[in-house]
């Protein structure tokens, strides 16, 4: 993988957190959320990130978005190191980063409309005239499988796996390259969680989106990513093809997570 | 010991009074596993709740639940207070809301003592600290003085359940316990409540919309649907011979270790119907490849599919993959049409 092609470069990535102060004279105590984590994503791949709570998922996800500075390393997308850009840089360069967060029912604003707020980010980018943004919004509202209409109504009126639609839409909407997917189905119900997983391969084959994919579950990391790296305290311990590492872990952190997966065989007593 | 009998609950909502539970039937003797499963809305909670006593305000219960013999239905307050946390314990899925943050983790596992068996403070805080031991929280006699915020997710979920089982229930009620928690933690407390149910005798009545915690955990289960059990019967059986297409369906969409990258899962056509808009017969009949008319003019009886194992169904036997696959059902009338299901099961 050559790393000059790659669509997201990540380079010794560092990120701690100060603690509250213990005492009044000592010096504040800190985390180290990410102890140095390189990796590189080709553009229209899938990168599944596994780990535990506590392992820096999140922290990588936040960090990618460039919502927080790194402690120390860096960040390059689509050939920009991201944290070094001026602020009018560094919205240009949003347009091509989204994210998809666990909760569909959180992260849509229940007073505004589905239209509202999927057309959101291309408003933010002030390019587009409020007639595009609603033809873009009418547009990715199609592709995630809802309706034009839908674009009146209100999150409320959605199922969680709909909400979750609404959320991609958004995503979709300024035509990013890369979208980083926080547990996106986590929070649904089996079912829709199928028809969510579905979606997403979709997408990605027909307009070849790259995914960032955060989750717990290695057998949804194992179904839509082409590599997937194990986090541990803040650091990469294994990475890999899923096959080959799912199915000959070498980390024992990895073995331990994959043997707490529980079996679909019923035990016999 | 708890035999429900012709549970059904009707929900004030918005939209009218909703049928969330329509005729439940169960029992369970001492030491019995049960596994309640399904997805959201199919009336897996609110039988536990009205297990408790603890029903929204506005629902309507009919049916009988007796519990060793005391009928739970028409028990009035004081009494349901004098058997919740006393003989039947509950654990309920997010350990941080089911702590008090201003309490001590002693104080809350030493409640149901002081109130229920009448212990004096430091009786219940010594049998506080054995119950903390006994649930494996490290640590236990330096943390009793410990405030939730101070523990990890595991561990509170342990602290609940210490707290649960404080008075030595007969009955325990864990609604989605692992559900918040990492999968390694997920084993801990799963081991725990096994090790629990064989060394005291306690019963479990477990509800999860995990295939994989079930086939761990419980010796029967019940698969809900729509207020309904629309497949019951030992784990083993009902994993082995999926009877019921909503059934099938569930274990197809469940991703799986080892499927090839990109593979589409299969997918049940169509939404959860909301209550209120349950069909008269059969809850699965609009998102089943199977349906027939007559699926959608009576709810199904319940039909044995082998020993202790039922299935509401009249399609039994019939394999989805001979459906035709290209015509899911009539499209649901409350959603916006899925893309998705159009690739149908099988």
């Amino acid at each position: 993988m050559s790393v000059t092609a790659a669509l997201l470069s990540v380079h010794d990535l560092v990120k701690t957190y100060r603690l509250p102060r213990e005492h009044l004279f000592a010096a504040a105590p800190e985390v180290r959320a990410l102890e140095g984590l390189s990796f590189s994503l080709q553009a229209g791949r899938s990168l599944g990130v596994v780990g535990e709570s506590g392992s820096g998922k999140s922290t990588l996800a936040r960090l990618v978005m460039a919502l927080e500075q790194p402690t120390s390393g860096h960040i390059v997308f689509d050939g920009e190191d991201l944290h070094t850009l001026e602020a009018a840089a560094l919205r240009r360069a949003r347009a091509g980063l989204q994210m998809i967060f666990q909760d569909p029912y959180g992260s849509l604003d229940p007073r505004r409309t589905v239209g509202q707020t999927v057309a959101e980010p291309l408003a933010l980018l002030r390019q587009a005239s409020p007639a595009e943004q609603r033809e873009r919004a009418a547009e990715v509202l199609d592709a995630v499988g809802l309706r034009a209409g839908d674009a009146s109504k209100y999150p409320h009126e959605f199922s969680g796996g709909q909400r979750q639609r609404i959320a991609i839409a958004r995503a979709l909407i300024t035509g990013p390259k890369l979208i980083v997917a926080d547990e996106p189905v986590s929070a649904l119900d089996v079912s829709v969680q199928a028809q969510v997983l579905n979606l997403m391969q979709d997408l990605q084959d027909r307009i070849g989106v790259t995914y960032l994919f955060i989750s717990h579950d290695l057998a949804v990391v194992d179904l839509v990513c082409d590599e997937v790296i194990v986090l541990w305290q803040g650091r990469i311990v294994e990475q890999g093809h899923p096959d080959r590492l799912f199915s000959a872990p070498e980390h024992p952190y990895t073995r331990r997570l994959l043997a707490a997966v529980p079996a679909m065989k019923p035990r016999m007593r | 010991m708890l035999e429900v009998q012709d549970l059904r609950v009707t929900l004030q909502t918005a939209r009218g009074p909703a049928d969330a539970l329509r005729g439940v039937s169960f029992s369970m003797a001492r030491g019995d596993t049960l596994g309640l499963i399904g997805e959201s809305g199919c009336g897996k909670s609110i039988t536990a709740l009205a297990l408790m006593g603890l029903l929204p305000d506005g629902a309507r219960a009919s049916g009988s639940i007796r519990f060793d013999g005391q009928e739970l239905l028409t028990l009035d307050e004081p009494a349901l207070c004098g058997l919740r946390g006393n003989r039947i314990g509950m654990v309920f899925q997010e350990p941080m809301t089911a702590l008090n943050p201003l309490h001590t983790i002693a104080r809350q596992v030493a409640e149901p003592l002081r109130l229920h068996k009448g212990l004096s403070a430091g009786a219940a805080r010594a049998e506080a600290l054995r119950l903390l031991d006994r649930v494996q929280l490290p640590n236990a006699a330096q943390r009793l003085d410990a405030y939730p915020h101070q523990l990890s997710g595991g561990q509170r979920q342990r602290v609940v359940i210490a707290s649960a089982l404080a008075c030595g229930p007969d009955l325990l009620v864990a609604d989605e316990p692992t559900t918040a928690l990492d999968v390694t933690i997920q084993r801990e407390v799963l081991d725990l409540l096994e090790e629990l149910v064989r060394d005291s005798g306690m019963a479990l009545l477990l509800i999860s919309h995990d295939l994989g915690v079930m086939a761990q955990t419980v010796e029967r289960l019940l698969v809900m649907y729509g207020g309904t059990v629309v497949e019951s019967g030992p784990t083993g059986a009902v994993f082995e011979r999926l009877a019921h297409p909503y059934t099938r369906g569930l274990f197809a969409a469940r991703p799986r270790l080892g499927l090839q990258r990109g593979t589409r899962l299969p997918t049940i056509p169509g939404l959860v119907p909301e209550l209120a808009d349950l069909p008269a017969g059969c809850p699965f009949a609009e998102r089943c490849v199977l349906v027939i008319d007559a699926c959608r003019n009576a709810a199904p009886p319940p039909a044995r599919v082998g020993p202790g194992h039922e299935a509401r169904c009249i399609r039994l036997g019939l394999d989805p993959a001979e459906a035709p696959a290209s015509l899911p059902p009539g499209g649901n009338a409350s959603g916006p049409a899925e893309p998705a299901p159009r690739r149908s099961l099988g």
